[in-house]
């Protein structure tokens, strides 16, 4: 039961990141690829952070009355992934706009249907 | 969340999809709070559930709100993913346990950020403190990350309204230029 409790956090980790990665391959609308490709972006955020956790910890701000403080590296390294995530995110979406407006659709097999026809 | 992502593989409509990941997003910042991850959990409210959401409402008012339905069965994808997640579960029976001090992650270089951040930079907060001085190149190599990428949206948009109207290519620059 306790090795269950202990890797649980790992687990949600993986089924986010697995839900996330479907959603990219699975799906062919690009609006929706791309918030799984955000899922999937965030889970990992979730393996970063949650090993970084100590028990009994508090935030890693310097305080009186406080001696145990949680990792502050992966919160460092996560912060940056945010911001770089969003950028892609908001690149990709350029990305569909631009598509729309050349072929009139965001779905893939759409667009497969437009390439053998031409 | 688990069951917001199950949503979200579910729904057609994308607007649904847009609002069941700005909860997600949500969901995870309190999450983070709980982890002892303040900043960051910060950050994903603002950035994660905030400005995406608004990015992705502003492409579906731009395009279109149905996704069309499936034409092949999403047989290889499924199995693909159920790999890889059973690859990940078997990897994860060797990380060290949650919560744990001892635990090698924990006991690299953050005991030394944790005794010697605050007189060495002078600010309190240990992840600022790691961020705007120990790693400051990190910092740097993200700034540039998001400059290219606002110099990518800016090209892919402009490129595709200058023949038409050039007149209103500024105008409609504006609500992706956020993004840097």
């Amino acid at each position: 039961m306790t090795t269950i409790l202990a890797d649980l956090n790992y687990w949600v980790t993986v089924f986010l990141l697995v839900g996330g990665l479907y959603i990219v391959v699975a799906h062919g609308n690009m609006i929706k690829k791309l918030v799984g490709l955000s899922i999937f972006q965030t889970s990992v955020y979730l393996l970063f952070i949650s090993p970084g956790k100590v028990l009994g910890g508090t935030a890693p701000i310097i305080a009186e009355g406080f001696d145990v403080y949680s990792n502050p590296l992966p919160h460092v390294l996560i912060l940056t992934a945010i911001v770089v995530g969003v950028a892609t995110i908001a690149l990709g979406l350029a990305l569909v706009v631009r598509i729309h407006k050349s072929y009139g659709t965001i779905e893939e097999d759409e667009l497969h249907d437009l390439e053998s026809d031409a | 969340m688990v069951i917001t992502v199950v949503g979200i593989i579910r729904a057609h409509n994308l607007f649904a999809v847009v609002m069941l990941g700005g909860v997600y997003s949500f969901l995870m910042a309190t999450v983070m709070v709980i982890l002892d991850a303040v900043d960051v959990s910060m950050t994903e409210a603002a950035v994660g559930a905030g400005m995406s959401t608004v990015l992705l409402l502003a492409v579906l008012h731009l395009t279109q709100t149905r996704e069309a339905p499936l034409r092949h069965t999403p047989a290889i994808p499924l199995i693909v993913c159920l790999l890889t997640g059973g690859a990940l579960v078997y990897g994860t029976l060797d990380l060290p346990p949650f919560g744990e001090a001892n635990a090698p992650q924990n006991q690299h270089v953050a005991p030394y950020y944790i005794e010697n951040a605050e007189h060495e930079t002078g600010s309190p907060n240990i992840v600022t403190a790691v961020l705007a001085s120990y790693r400051g190149y990190d910092t740097l190599g993200e700034v540039t990350v998001i400059f290219t990428a606002g110099i990518g949206v800016l090209i892919l948009l402009a490129s595709g309204l200058r023949p038409r109207r050039r007149k209103n290519v500024d105008s409609e620059q504006d609500p992706k230029d956020n993004a840097a």
